[in-house]
């Protein structure tokens, strides 16, 4: 039987090597380890126990080790192994080559583009992430590394929560867990179970990237944390001229003191930051003071009685606030079939109102676009699929913020659609049928190639010839 | 080695037969039976006969109040509907089933994990696990990491979190791990008398190699039970219920 003190370097511990220490922090320590049969660089962590330890050390480990076995994808360090609890408390991880978000955090104000290209990132995995059932929790720079292919990894689980398993993390001292600048207004009041928790966090890291300045600075006590549930943030765009309204948008919405004023969902967010054009700016976005004395008295009040919706299981919740891509074809569809696809959307979206709806449509490359003329008629053939779009929708009678519009160019629209569903996180594709058009004769069906190889759901509807 | 954790089964035949059935699928060698093999239902008989059966053969059986009410024990705090059916079942029984029914323990332990029908603080006063005081004081009155629990329906795993109890309600079908380091009590629900809403069977398997815990729910002819009992006079609440899950 091996202690948790015999792992240091060059020990051997259930067949795995102990090399260097990678980091020691005031709850683990952290090895590289390596084992003949995996080729990979792996990394041990082990609590800090023993006298003296903090006794949350412990937890967190003991949450960390239940939930990390149950991760899978690309934006999580994959896990290898664990050891008893009894005796050597280890978790042996993939060892991720990349660096923090620190790091990016330290050049801050950076301009709109990396901050999206960043956001994106991090959005993209905390969806994924929120579909395995698991809410972070402790979202922050510290926790996040970017792989060099410029995908984001969480680290440090020993805070979250998993729908399935119930809460280990004690709340010490009377104070709320979690990182004083980062943790939403929900947490402080003792709640930890809902995805849209780590899209506040989110918006506080935005916020940063993008001013250079954190909205609630770092408070440590419990005062401190509370003031975010009334006192609004200074507006992002009077900290720093050079921030987009549409940046504003997306950073103020992540932060809204209420859940349910926040996106549905981290692939919203995603889905916004890579296309900032179509983020509908309101009052928000536009804004460049913060709301005065009464309005923050107001706000007051209603903390005082700010009461959270009870816990959803994660992937309960997401499936209500769907992404659902539409492709449409104007050329070929004919008015009934694109009725019996509105009809098909207005059954998912009146049954969930957190469901978001991509209009799509692929356009055929142009030939002439090397020329002025050819690249000016492209333009206008792209302005007209999107009014078509925008016309098909419009008796949905859906709020801007449900509906976004892509007009993609493609020569393959199978696999156009299909990678614009991969890329935005889509959960339903409805496609019509085409029935027996002299297109479907020459280039096969569209639509049965997506139902038979999208990696989502997909509705194909078809009407009485 | 995994061990299936059945209670409440209420002389229900039919879900006592779909649960074993679904937990044999998943693995299951070892059975425990928490208590309340028999009141409420139609089929005491068939349902002790069953149970003595895999009690031969190494499962665990534990005492509940209705078998002891029906071996002659005192009533006083029951409802009209469970009175008449003890006495209804008191007729039923045997002498084997009575040996059998005599011969249980009202407490059962076998290393780290605790077996019993009600409170392990005083078993035989049969007091409810409701809440997380009540929890508290079962968990620490057991000693053990591990305390399977009847009596109450409702489907709950409560643990040890600082000085108290929290408790948890399960995703049927979802592992959890169960660490030894903290104490855990787990109420699989009602296998004979679900009555959370769900009409459903409600177990759950411990699996003692990986110390984790599956809390189940499983479909069954409920309207053969309901129809036994309504068949044998029993009263109509008795059956309605099975049928509607309260």
């Amino acid at each position: 039987m091996v202690k948790a003190e015999d792992i240091r370097p060059g020990a051997e511990i259930d067949g795995f090597h102990v090399l260097e220490k990678v980091h020691e922090g005031s709850m683990a320590v952290l090895y590289r380890v390596s084992r003949p049969d995996i080729a990979q660089p792996l990394l041990m962590k082990t609590p800090k126990l023993g006298f003296g330890a903090h006794p949350a050390c412990y937890v967190g480990f003991e949450v960390e080790q239940m939930i990390l076995e149950k991760l899978v994808g690309p934006h999580v360090a994959k896990f290898f192994a664990k050891g008893s609890v009894e005796d050597t408390p280890y978790l042996v991880m993939e060892y991720v080559e990349g660096q923090s978000l620190r790091e990016a955090v330290g050049r801050a104000p950076l301009p709109a583009e990396e901050v999206a290209r960043l956001g994106r990132a991090l959005a993209t995995a905390l969806h994924a992430l929120h579909r395995q059932d698991v809410v972070h929790l402790d979202v922050k720079p510290g926790n996040i590394l970017l792989r060099p292919g410029g995908e984001a990894v969480l680290v440090d689980f020993g805070l979250a929560r998993h729908g399935h398993l119930p809460d280990l993390v004690e709340e010490e001292f009377h104070a709320p867990v979690g990182t004083g600048a980062y943790i939403s207004p929900e947490q402080v009041l003792g709640v930890r179970c809902d995805p849209r928790s780590d899209i506040y966090a989110l918006g506080v890291i935005l916020y940063e990237l993008a001013t250079g300045r954190l909205p609630f600075g770092s408070p440590t006590r419990l005062g401190g944390f509370r003031k975010r549930l009334y006192v609004e943030p200074q507006p992002p765009r009077a900290l720093n001229p050079a921030v987009p309204e549409w940046l504003q948008e997306v950073i103020l919405r992540c932060l809204e003191v209420r859940w349910q004023g926040r996106y549905a969902t981290a692939a919203q967010v995603a889905h916004d930051l890579a296309h900032p054009e179509q983020v509908p700016v309101t009052e928000r976005g536009r804004r460049l003071r913060r709301s005065g004395p009464a309005a923050s008295a107001w706000r007051w009040l209603l903390a005082l009685r700010h009461e959270p919706p009870p816990c959803p299981v994660p992937s309960a919740y997401l499936g209500s606030a769907l992404h659902v891509l539409v492709a449409l074809d104007p050329a070929h569809a004919t008015e009934a079939l694109g009725g019996a696809m509105r009809d098909a959307v207005r059954r998912v979206v009146t049954a969930e109102p957190h469901a978001r709806v991509s209009c799509v449509s692929v356009l055929e490359p142009s030939i002439l676009t090397e020329e002025e003329a050819g690249r000016e008629l492209a333009h206008s053939l792209h302005t007209q699929r999107l009014m078509e779009l925008r016309h098909w929708a419009r008796p949905l009678a859906l709020a801007q913020e449900r509906l976004r519009f892509h007009v993609l160019e493609s020569g393959n629209p199978a696999h156009a659609l299909m990678e614009f569903a991969d890329g935005h996180h889509v959960d339903l594709i409805v496609i019509g049928a085409r029935g027996s058009s002299t297109l479907r004769r020459l280039l096969g069906s569209v639509s049965s190639r997506v139902a038979a190889e999208a990696r989502c759901s997909v509705t194909v509807v078809r009407i009485d010839q | 080695m995994k061990i299936a954790l059945l209670a409440d089964i209420h002389s229900n035949l039919e879900a006592l037969r779909a649960c074993l059935a679904h937990a044999r699928g998943r693995g299951a060698e070892q059975f425990a039976f928490l208590g309340d093999l028999v009141g409420y239902g139609a089929d005491p008989v068939a349902c002790i006969e069953l149970i003595t059966g895999l009690a031969e053969r190494g499962a665990i059986a534990i005492l509940g109040n209705h078998d002891e009410a029906a071996l002659g024990g005192l009533m006083e705090n029951m409802d009209f509907q469970a009175r008449d059916a003890i006495y209804w079942t008191r007729e039923r029984l045997g002498d084997r089933e009575r040996t059998f029914l005599g011969g249980l323990p009202r407490l059962v332990r076998d290393g780290e994990l605790l077996f019993v029908h009600a409170s392990a603080d005083h078993p035989e006063a049969w007091t409810y696990v409701t809440g997380g005081r009540q929890a508290l004081n079962a968990m620490r009155a057991g000693g053990v990491a591990y305390s399977f629990v009847g009596h109450v329906h409702q489907p709950t795993l409560y643990y040890e979190v600082g000085d108290e109890a929290r408790a948890f309600h399960a995703v049927p079908g979802a592992p959890i791990p169960l660490s030894p380091r903290r104490r855990w009590l787990a109420i699989p629900g009602s296998v004979g008398q679900p009555r959370d809403g769900n009409n459903t069977a409600a177990y759950a398997i411990f699996d003692r190699t990986g110390r984790s815990l599956t809390f189940y729910r499983v479909p069954y002819d409920y309207l053969s039970a309901a129809g036994k009992i309504r068949a044998a006079g029993l009263p109509e609440r008795l059956a309605k219920r099975l049928e509607e899950g309260w």
